[in-house]
């Protein structure tokens, strides 16, 4: 008879699907970090002045900074010196005006991480700005957006064509000073992508954008500014891939959203760093800062995301609930397997009044995987009327792997409503011969089981995305159950 | 006695004494050296102080500062008749009436009973050989809770309720603490026993009243015993006098594929303790705690509930509700420990509370101790005000703002006692809840 | 025959529960497995569903004349085994009428059928439902979770009455219940006796056998069945108190 774990391991034994290497020819600068560095990303990509000011300010606050330690992971030093800062692929002196000007050979990759961007423009109605290593290689769907006003493009393109709105957000939410990684990105941040939604414009289509760590030995630092103008609406994706390496890369974001009056802002992540391999080399560390602030009254800023690679993750989509009304959502379902740590979860700032949060966080563990939330509610004086609750679920598979939950709580006005629910649930043999007995297979049970504990997060992506949710969280936890 | 007791404990000692000399010619032995045990363990522990992390919110010292006389038992008319108008008197059913914790067997209706079982007055169970013997004490921890020891020293009386194998009562037993205070104040220890024997079932109502104001002090003990199989409902209704002190110790025993539920509902007394642990001691063993609490004035109401997961499969369903007005304070602390083998545990516990005044206080602490690793615990705290939204759609539909606010709190209230089983009692104890609250 | 078990022995890790146990059970007929905590009830229960924590080590189980034992779980699910569980096990997040329209499903597929869409299995549970006293929200809730302990064993009923089983085992499905769930379930029980279905009952308890009044009682003592025969085996058991079978256990076996 087959037992769930040999059934399961034939299917485990499948590889991380996009861990090829693509071979181009790069354009790197040399190692390490000091003044110069900075200096010469900031030439390359041909800044003003003012930004490169900038960059030189976080870069030397950055210096009077400490590696932080509180997180729940465990990892050798990173020597900050020994990566690159800047790789690009080396095409044409220019971006490329359309995809014809797309090196093909980066157009294949996307194709075959399941994102063919040719396609991409003609079919289905999302539009798409790739990141090579750190550096935006397509953007499609642009002259479609513009028509409504909207900005969609590569973070450079942004700095070059929209200097005033660009330097208007920058740093607003996510200040320079913000915590150490985000202060390393603010000094040697590469590109990214930015997108503005003009006044009362609802964004027809999904925009997203793939990140793709393809570069040896070098960090990857981008920065996403998203700002929604007064009830304007958006919902942008972000899934993200990186080739197998033996040694660990550092990939440090900052994302900064802006939802200002009646607006409305929804990010959802699929990620997928390469996780490291089963006895826990390699893999991407990925060390992110993601904060939105719902700055205008009844404006609502929702995470959602899905995190099932990376060697370790370190995140907390957090929202300042600032304008009267405003409303915090975070998803998470966080996926450890193998020697996989996450330590993530959300900041709920409330500031004005009325302000509402939903956090319902899913963690599954498995293998040896470690697996912590960590969320803060903070009710400030003045938010009269706020109300947050809090969900948090844990997931454990087998039993060398663990779930720590680390709820903080701050309350500063009496009125406020604070709901708060854990659990923690072993999945097990016995819900999966509960399914046999009831004559379904092994890997229907497993899916039913892993998708019914994730439902509520799967829920609030888009469709597509929701697809590849489940089928990506099916490969990365089977194997883990018998 | 080794121990020197404080000033204001010492008169317990005298007190004991003088009972000790009266009971010494009828009390059994094992009585004899069960209330020993209790006084001795009292005279080491003393009244608790808020230094000790159970009694952290719970200052007894008013209690521990009264000096109290044993309990008068008078019946008067004035009582009797009072005890007619009572909520719960026109509930046919057998009940067992006690004035000032004693019995009194005119105002009490035993009968119909079904053949085996025995239900009567704790001192007279206590002159006679049987289960009370067995199971007296074996539950409630007298040598650790000082309110336990205390009444296990003065164990006179109280109900008892013995259920044979395989018998089920449909009607609600119920036992009323009727307390009249008098002219000095006086202390009670009611003692309660429930066993039920294997597959029986039954509902018990255990309520005090207050009907004449006063000083006074009920420190009561109830121990229940579900035998395998068994289901016992336990509702307990407090709604003593508003000077009154009020401390019950309820302990509840689940055996295999028992279920235990108790249903507490405290209003009155200036001062009330509950403690509600249950222990699920056999495989597949459920325990229902409800609860809720009602607070005003200057009133402290505490709530402490503990759940032993000893065995494997069991479940334990926990929801309390509070409604806290005034310069009230109000305690839960509801404790889940689940033992090392007590695998494919499924518990789930919830404190709600309303806070109608903004110099209201409440401390609520859920507290989860687990020691298995294949477990599903759940718990959740909410603390609120009523839903301004709510209010004004109920303006909105020409309900005027007062009675808007009462009824969204009748219907907070009436969740917890939705969960009473039994239709009559449950209608009974939700007038008696909402007329109540109203006053 | 549609059951027969012959010289059962099955252990989990190296202790042997199952010390050969010998059953027949015939198309139409009501067995009642009665004994002691720990005789091996569950056990016999969950071997025959197929759960593989328990390994069965000699004898053989023929299931209408086919070898049970080489069949995966899902495969005698879908020949018509059902198992109540004695303890319902809880998916959080799967809809109950989702869950049980995927079983009928696989079943169905397997037998060739075509498969039913939700509307049509709507109507195909309605009446069940109503049958089992059923709170009609518990099929828009996950899978067990959150029911009481009485809402599980009526649920279980209730997917057996879905399933149509040929052999339905209902391990322990009386325990922890209170009167009124008891006299439910045995109704749905009842109502689904007939000449093409078989039922095995394990209890502890004599009393569930005074509403499903089987055909056959075995006593299970310590891995054997040491004790067969009509439902008036039960009552006398129940007198005498399931010491008394220590009397009946061979003195080389008594500890």
């Amino acid at each position: 008879m087959a037992t769930p774990a040999n059934n399961v391991e034939t299917l485990a034994t499948q590889e991380y699907k996009y861990g090829f290497v693509t071979e181009i020819e790069q354009e790197t600068i040399p190692r390490g970090l000091n003044e110069n560095v900075v200096r010469l990303i900031s030439a390359k990509k041909n800044e003003p002045e003012w930004l490169l000011e900038w960059r030189l300010k976080s870069y030397r606050h950055w210096l009077t900074m400490e590696e932080p330690k509180w997180a729940n992971v465990k990892f050798d030093p990173i020597d900050y010196q020994a990566a690159y800062y800047y790789a690009a692929p080396k095409s044409k002196a220019n971006r490329p005006k359309s995809l014809d000007e797309v090196d093909p050979e980066l157009l294949k990759t996307y194709e075959k991480l399941g994102i063919p961007l040719q396609e991409q423009e003609l079919l289905s109605g999302v539009a798409v700005d790739a990141v090579f290593d750190s550096v935006s290689v397509a953007t499609t769907f642009k002259e479609k957006l513009a028509k409504l006003g909207i900005i969609f493009c590569s973070f450079s393109e942004a700095v070059q064509e929209h200097p005033e709105l660009v330097r208007k957000w920058l740093g607003s939410v996510v200040p320079y000073t913000d915590n150490f990684f985000a202060t390393l990105n603010s000094a040697v941040f590469s590109d990214g992508s930015f997108a503005y939604i003009p006044k009362g414009v609802r964004c027809p289509m999904e925009l997203s954008t793939y990140f793709r760590i393809n570069a040896k030995e070098t960090g990857q630092f981008e920065r996403t500014l998203i700002v929604a103008e007064e009830g304007a609406y958006v919902s942008y994706l972000e899934g993200c891939t990186a080739p197998m390496r033996d040694e660990n890369q550092l990939h440090a974001a900052v994302v900064e959203l802006v939802a200002l009056d009646n607006a409305t802002i929804k990010y959802s992540t699929v990620q997928n760093w390469y996780p490291g391999d089963k006895e826990g080399k390699g893999g991407i560390y990925n060390f992110v800062t993601k904060r939105g602030k719902c700055q205008g009254v009844n404006s609502k800023i929702s995470w959602t995301q899905v995190e099932t690679g990376s060697a370790i993750t370190w995140k907390y989509p957090g929202c300042i609930l600032q304008g009267d009304n405003s409303v915090g959502e975070f998803y998470s379902v966080a996926v450890t397997n193998n020697y996989q740590q996450a330590d993530t979860g959300t900041k709920m700032i409330h500031v004005g009044k009325n302000t509402r949060s939903t956090i319902v966080s899913k963690g599954i563990s498995a293998g040896h995987g470690q697996n912590s939330y960590r969320g803060m509610v903070k009710i400030l004086k003045n938010a009269t009327g706020a109300r947050n609750y809090s969900q948090c679920d844990s997931l454990l598979m087998g039993d060398k792997c663990g779930a720590h939950t680390f709820p903080y709580l701050e309350v500063k006005n009496p009125t406020a409503q604070v709901e708060h629910e854990a659990s923690t649930s072993k999945i097990g043999e016995d819900q999966i011969f509960y399914c046999r007995q009831r004559g379904l297979s092994t890997e229907d049970a497993i899916g039913m089981i892993v998708n019914g504990f994730c439902k509520e997060v799967f829920r609030e992506l888009p469709m597509e995305f929701a697809v590849e949710a489940q089928k990506l969280l099916g490969i990365s936890l089977e194997g883990s159950v018998g | 006695m080794a121990i020197a007791l404080k000033e204001s404990e010492d008169f317990y000692l005298k007190d004991f004494r003088e009972f000790e000399d009266r009971q010494a010619a009828t009390a059994p032995a094992w009585l004899s050296k069960l209330r020993s045990e209790g006084m001795q363990a009292f005279a080491e522990l003393g009244f608790p102080t808020t230094k000790l992390e159970d009694w952290k919110y719970c200052n007894v010292s008013p209690v521990a500062g009264v000096r109290f006389v044993p309990a008068p038992y008078e019946l008067t008319d004035k009582i009797r008749k009072q005890v007619k108008e009572l909520p719960f008197a026109g509930l046919d059913c057998t009940r067992m009436v006690f004035v000032n914790g004693h019995y009194a067997e005119e105002l009490s209706s035993v009968r119909d009973l079904p053949e085996g079982a025995r239900i009567t007055n704790m001192a007279r169970a206590l002159t006679q050989e049987g289960a009370v013997t067995a199971h007296l004490g074996r539950y409630a921890k007298h040598r650790r809770h000082p309110f336990v020891a205390l009444n296990t020293a003065f164990v006179e009386d109280g109900a008892f309720i013995e259920l044979p194998k395989g018998v089920a009562i449909e009607k609600p037993i119920g036992i009323i603490y009727v307390s009249a205070g008098g002219t000095e104040p006086w202390v009670a220890h009611p003692r309660n026993l429930v066993i039920a024997a294997q597959g029986s079932q039954a509902t018990v109502v255990e309520t005090y009243l207050g009907i004449d104001g006063g000083v006074y002090f009920n420190n009561a003990v109830t121990e229940i015993v579900a035998e395998e199989n068994a289901h016992i409902d336990y509702v307990k209704f407090q709604d003593e006098s508003e000077s009154a002190f009020h401390v019950a110790t309820m302990l509840a025993y689940a055996a295999r594929n028992a279920a235990a539920v108790t249903n507490s509902i405290q209003l009155g007394a200036r001062l009330g303790r509950e403690e509600v642990t249950t222990v699920l001691d056999g495989e597949g063993a459920e325990a229902y705690l409800y609860g809720l609490y009602v607070t005003n004035g200057r009133q402290l109401l505490d709530n402490h509930t503990a759940i032993d997961h000893a065995q494997p499969h069991c479940s334990s369903r926990e929801f309390y509700k509070g409604i806290l007005d005034g310069k009230s304070t109000a305690v839960f602390n509801g404790k889940i420990l689940v033992r090392k083998d007590a695998q494919k545990t499924d518990s789930k516990q919830s404190d709600k509370n309303l806070l109608l005044s903004e110099d209201a206080t409440i401390n609520t602490k859920p507290q989860l101790e687990i020691f298995a690793d294949d477990v599903k615990c759940t718990h959740g705290a909410t603390i609120g005000q009523i839903d301004p939204e709510s209010i004004f759609y109920l303006r909105a539909r020409g309900i005027g703002l007062e009675e808007a606010r009462k009824l969204l709190i009748e219907a907070f209230a009436s969740e917890i006692v939705d969960h009473v089983k039994f239709e009559p009692l449950r209608k009974q104890l939700k007038s008696a809840l909402l007329a109540k609250m109203r006053s | 025959m549609l059951l027969e078990i012959k010289n059962l022995h099955a252990n989990v890790g190296n202790t042997e529960i199952l010390k050969g146990i010998d059953l027949k059970v015939g198309l139409g007929e009501v067995h009642a497995i009665m004994g002691p905590n720990g005789s091996g009830k569950s056990t016999l229960a969950q071997v025959l569903a197929g759960r593989d924590v328990y390994k069965v080590t000699e004898g053989e189980v023929l299931y209408g004349g086919k070898d049970l034992l080489e069949l995966d779980p899902e495969f005698r699910a879908r020949e018509g085994i059902f198992l109540a569980f004695q303890y319902p096990v809880e998916i959080p997040g799967v809809n109950n009428t989702y869950f049980l329209r995927a079983a009928l499903n696989a079943a169905r597929k397997h037998r060739g059928e075509e498969e039913l869409d939700a509307m049509d299995f709507l109507t195909h549970i309605r009446e069940k439902i109503k049958l089992l006293e059923m709170d009609e929200t518990l099929m828009n809730r996950p899978v067990n979770e959150g029911f009481s302990g009485g809402e599980k064993k009526r649920n279980e009923i209730l997917q057996m009455a879905v399933l149509e089983p040929k052999l339905a085992i209902m391990d322990e499905t009386d325990s922890g219940l209170d009167i009124d769930a008891l006299r439910i379930v045995a109704s749905g029980v009842n109502s689904l006796r007939g000449k093409e279905r078989s039922i095995i009952v394990v209890t502890h308890y004599q009393r569930l056998l005074n509403y499903i009044v089987p055909d056959f009682v075995h006593v299970l003592s310590n891995g054997r069945i040491v004790k067969s025969g009509s439902k008036e085996l039960a009552l006398e058991l129940e007198e005498k108190g399931y010491s008394w079978l220590d009397e009946t256990v061979p003195v080389s076996e008594r500890a």
